[in-house]
């Protein structure tokens, strides 16, 4: 049959470069395989310029294939599967973007095009390291590209193309007629949830960052291959730097958009989603420091090659966990399962879905298997030094605090692949009561050795320090934090109080330690590097550390609910009082706020005043009036709106954006939990009763009285637009209720050659409706009133206080700017070049993270 | 023996004997006659809602009270008392993931994660369904 309307072209030209690049791929892999083993110079050459060819022609391709993607979903093209899943009519321009990466495919084509990208960087820069280390990005580049390839071989199909086509994907009746196009009117379009800038622009930084951790490596890699086994180190450190900087900045960008717009109600929730992310990242901080150890002092070389592999294999992990459904029921994060209860009647799907999962295990096991073995192989052969490190040295307390991130990352592995263990062994083993305690207790004990080792191992020399020169540097910051750390404990104590004094008490030592390493950081600066702050790299990136962790410890210890429901007057079934506080254990979260009548939330009068529709179909904003009452004067000291939004879309798949009010010191934060919905609301029975009034006359509801001050002939209001040739007029009403609250309706009437139009005016609060009906012949005004019985409006809201939270994000921000730092102390750039980075990258993440949505 | 060698086993462990004891805490994926056999105590049970009774929530009354009957694979039923909003599409939903314990009456439940047919697109099933839906004639 020919289909009408279809426009293949760019499908066949997509897919085309698809093959092409996967082809590529492979010949770079063996060419550069090939140039790192012959000895033979000339031979040499030859193998790198075929390699260096297909490795262009395979990154052209990723970009090429990119632009079909993107024309596809942009022009709407739904006879491919790809744009029917993720693009829709109704989708904005900028999220463009987004619907790419939503998907499978293009977040594998987005890895892709960064390995690519760092590839030529490196084939540039990496000089005779080049074969081995390209050698590896090439042979990942054939696994991402195989997952996109979508080619059948016999029976099985390997990886998922962007470019099917929608009547080959699934079946339907519609398809067996030419014209089925036209009957296809939208597509699926992006998932609400991810209809957010921060979805714009964090998958490309966090994927940069996985793409980054192949770097490290490929240059051990290189490093056993070439067998010259240390020298690697030098050339990889600034990578490393780099990579931790952007991984770092890219999963911190997730708990900021989850903060920020999802209502998660945080921005980290040990979901397994975000342990994955994590995990590499922790052991690319230990390979980065025992890589420093083996620069300075020859020992710890075996422990880089060990970290700087793992780094890998666990981004790989991450993929695997993430990608393949394993984790199931376990994470909130559903859309980036590649749905696990696969329908099984139908034979293709089956096999599709299976073979997807086979290869991103090949994957998995193709690099982790070889490097491991290498790595046992040669284990021997790598250099050593026999003798100890002094415990008085530096690099003995910067292995411990290698040794506590590598501990660390396996203790939040092991726990995230329960799901894991659940598929091998048939067990039914279920996450705990509390998830983010069982995290949180142990990652407390962490920060409080990092806290120590941060601040101390920094005043010790390599090889060896006396105990005099501790001393004569490190008692002044010592000092400084325990006076920091009593102001603390004096006067913004913990209110943490839901797990007890133990654990309260671990957050304290944490504070203080986590203090203590701030401040003997900064002194550090100032006093041994002679306030030479861009020489000052590790210290500025952990006193960003620690500023980022006591963000994180104050923030979650004085987090605040504000908006618990007793405050409606409604007593709740208490399950259960903490033994600290006498508070109930299960605090009652959501408030109801009836519309136009103020209810409090800790120090604030909330009014939810109305809702209005957004300019994307389907969103509704909710303005809430927040005001703070002095006291005792009743002065208003302060007055904002906030308006959290909810989408809601054709197929009922709700989400809730939060809307937060940064101060200085703390955000109020908070969003709609529930909203009513309101195509179902039944119709109203009840009709108008007519009063007939002068104006000044006063009348009577059942709930109070009302007055009528005057009628406006063509008035000035904001309801209301004037037309030419028409009259109108409009009643100004006062509403008192007997709780002798007062209320303005302002009901009108308009004469027009066309007839009558009344536009009536409602008081929400007291569910009174007003109608200005018109003048009878005694000149009296006819004013209509209907208290209604249905459904007043209202919004259930969420609200939070977040202490300090802005510490959070500016310790990252200077957390990066550490690591870029040390990125170009220890790379090859001029001083224009290092400015250029620094400022730029800096002005970024500033941006991102503190101005963006302030 | 390195000093950094009995540091690292002792980390390790630690760690061992973290898990270990952490492993107490781990709950289990309980249908509701099973969960019905250890009440008070905290399981995860996997079930659909029971579309015969109705759901009653009222955020007006009380935005913290929502109840509702749920059934699970095996025929296991029972009401449900949530004390939180209630989740917008709840009644869309194709099964829920419900944390909390079984009591005499009603199973109390802490959190509750919807599997909805909408959020799967990698669902061929789910988006055969869907196409069919949109291209029906009228």
């Amino acid at each position: 049959m020919k289909f009408e309307g279809e426009h293949l072209l760019p499908g066949q030209i997509g897919h085309f470069f698809v093959i092409l690049s996967f082809v590529a791929a492979i010949i770079a892999t063996i060419s550069f395989f090939k140039a790192s083993r012959v000895v033979d110079l000339t031979e040499k050459q030859n193998w790198l310029k075929t390699a260096r060819l297909s490795f262009y022609l395979q990154v052209a391709g990723g970009f090429v294939i990119f632009g079909c993607i993107l024309y596809i979903c942009s022009n709407h093209l739904f006879e491919y599967m790809y744009a029917y899943k993720h693009a829709s009519l109704e989708l904005e321009y900028k999220y463009l973007l987004s619907c790419i990466w939503e998907g499978q495919e293009g977040s594998f084509l987005l890895w892709t095009i960064w390995h690519g990208v760092l590839g030529i960087f490196l084939i540039k820069k990496s000089r005779e390291w080049e074969a081995p280390v390209m050698t590896v990005v090439s042979f990942a580049q054939f696994f991402l590209l195989m997952m996109i390839l979508g080619i059948h071989f016999g029976n099985i199909k390997i990886g998922n193309s962007p470019f099917s086509l929608t009547r080959n994907e699934i079946s339907a009746p519609i398809f067996g007629r030419a014209n089925y196009l036209s009957f296809i009117k939208d597509g699926l379009g992006l998932n609400v949830l991810l209809r957010n800038y921060w979805m714009v622009i964090h998958p490309p930084i966090l994927f940069l960052g996985f793409a980054s951790t192949i770097i490290p490596f490929a240059y051990a890699y290189a490093g056993i291959q070439t067998k010259r086994y240390g020298d690697w180190v030098k050339e990889a450190l600034p990578y490393t730097l780099m990579c931790a900087a952007i991984l770092g900045v890219g999963i911190m960008m997730g708990g900021k958009w989850a903060y920020e717009s999802l209502n998660f109600g945080g921005y980290w929730a040990w979901d397994p989603v975000e342990n994955a992310s994590l995990v590499p990242w922790l052991l690319l901080i230990a390979g980065m420091h025992t890589m420093v150890i083996y620069k300075a002092t020859g020992h710890s070389l075996r422990a880089s090659y060990l970290f700087a592999f793992l780094t890998f294999i666990f981004i790989l992990y991450s993929t695997f966990l993430t990608r393949t459904g394993v984790l199931g029921d376990t994470s909130v994060h559903a859309f980036t399962e590649a749905g696990e209860d696969i329908s099984f009647r139908i034979f293709g799907v089956l096999f599709s879905f299976k073979a997807m999962n086979a290869l991103i295990l090949l994957y998995l096991f193709s690099f982790t298997i070889p490097s491991l073995f290498l790595l046992a192989k040669n284990y021997k052969k790598i250099p050593t030094i026999n003798k100890e490190e002094n415990t008085n040295s530096r690099e003995f307390w910067m292995y411990i605090g290698s040794l506590v991130f590598f501990l660390t990352a396996v203790f939040i592995i092991a726990k995230t692949s329960v799901p894991v263990y659940n598929k091998i062994f048939g067990t039914k083993i279920a996450p705990p009561e509390d998830i983010e305690f069982s995290y949180n207790k142990v990652i407390v004990l962490v920060a409080i050795i990092l806290g120590f080792l941060t601040a101390i191992a920094q005043y010790l020399k390599y090889k060896t320090t006396t105990g005099k020169y501790l001393f004569k540097t490190i008692w002044l910051p010592t000092l400084i934090a325990v006076l920091i750390m009593t102001a603390l404990v004096i006067f913004y104590p913990f209110t943490y109080h839901k797990q007890g004094a133990g654990f309260l008490g671990a957050i304290y030592v944490a504070a203080f330690a986590v203090i203590y390493s701030l401040v003997a950081n900064a002194f550090y600066i100032w006093t041994v590097q002679k306030g030479k702050i861009l020489k000052a790299s590790s210290p500025v990136a952990h006193a960003g550390f620690m500023l980022m962790l006591i963000g994180i410890l104050i923030s979650a210890g004085n987090k605040k609910v504000i908006s618990s429901s007793t405050v409606n007057g409604i007593t709740l079934p208490s399950s259960g009082k903490d033994p600290m506080t006498k508070e109930v254990d299960n605090p009652r979260e959501n408030l109801t706020l009836l519309r136009e009548v103020p209810a409090s939330l800790d120090d604030y009068k909330v009014t939810f005043l109305k809702d209005s529709a957004g300019n994307e179909k389907g969103r509704k904003f909710y303005k809430l009036n927040f005001q703070r009452k002095d006291k005792t004067s009743g002065k208003t000291l302060e007055q904002f709106g906030l308006e959290p939004d909810v989408y809601q879309m054709k197929d009922n798949n709700m989400s809730s954006n939060p809307d937060t009010k940064s101060y200085l010191f703390r955000d109020i934060f908070t969003y709609v939990s529930y909203a009513l919905n309101k195509t179902g609301q039944e119709k109203d029975t009840v009709k108008f009763s007519e009063i007939k009034l002068n104006a000044g006359d006063t009348s009577f509801y059942s709930n109070g009285y009302l007055v009528l001050n005057k009628v406006v002939n063509n008035p000035i209001d904001k309801k209301y637009k004037k037309e030419p040739g028409q009259v109108a007029l409009m009643a100004d009403i006062t509403v008192t209720s007997k709780e002798k609250q007062t209320f303005n309706a302002k009901p009108l009437v308009l004469v027009d050659s066309l007839g009558i139009v009344n536009i009536d005016d409602t008081v929400f609060a007291q569910n009174l409706f007003v109608r200005f009906i018109g003048i009878d012949e005694n000149k009296k005004i006819r004013i209509g009133i209907k208290e209604s019985n249905t459904l007043i409006d209202y919004v259930t809201i969420k609200a939070y206080v977040f202490p300090l939270i802005n510490l959070v994000w500016i310790g990252l921000v200077i957390m990066a700017a550490g690591l870029i730092l040390g990125m170009l102390q220890r790379g090859k750039f001029t001083k224009l070049q290092s400015g250029i980075i620094l400022s730029l990258s800096l002005a970024f993440v500033f941006y991102m993270f503190l101005l963006a949505n302030a | 023996m390195k000093k950094t060698h009995i540091i690292l086993l002792l980390g390790i462990a630690a760690l061992i004997a973290g898990l270990i004891s952490f492993s107490a805490d781990f709950s289990t994926y309980d249908t509701i006659g099973s969960a019905k056999e250890k009440q008070g105590k905290f399981v995860h049970i996997i079930a659909k809602l029971d579309k015969t009774h109705p759901v009653e929530y009222d955020a007006v009354k009380n935005p913290n009270y929502l109840t509702f009957y749920a059934v699970d694979s095996l025929g296991g039923k029972t009401k449900v008392v949530f004390h939180n909003s209630m989740p917008a599409d709840l009644e869309k939903s194709e099964r829920l993931v419900m944390k909390g314990k079984m009591g005499n009456e009603h199973f109390e439940c802490s959190d509750i994660l919807l599997k909805c047919p909408s959020k799967y697109k990698d669902d061929k099933q789910q988006l055969q369904n869907n196409m069919k839906e949109q291209t029906s004639m009228k």
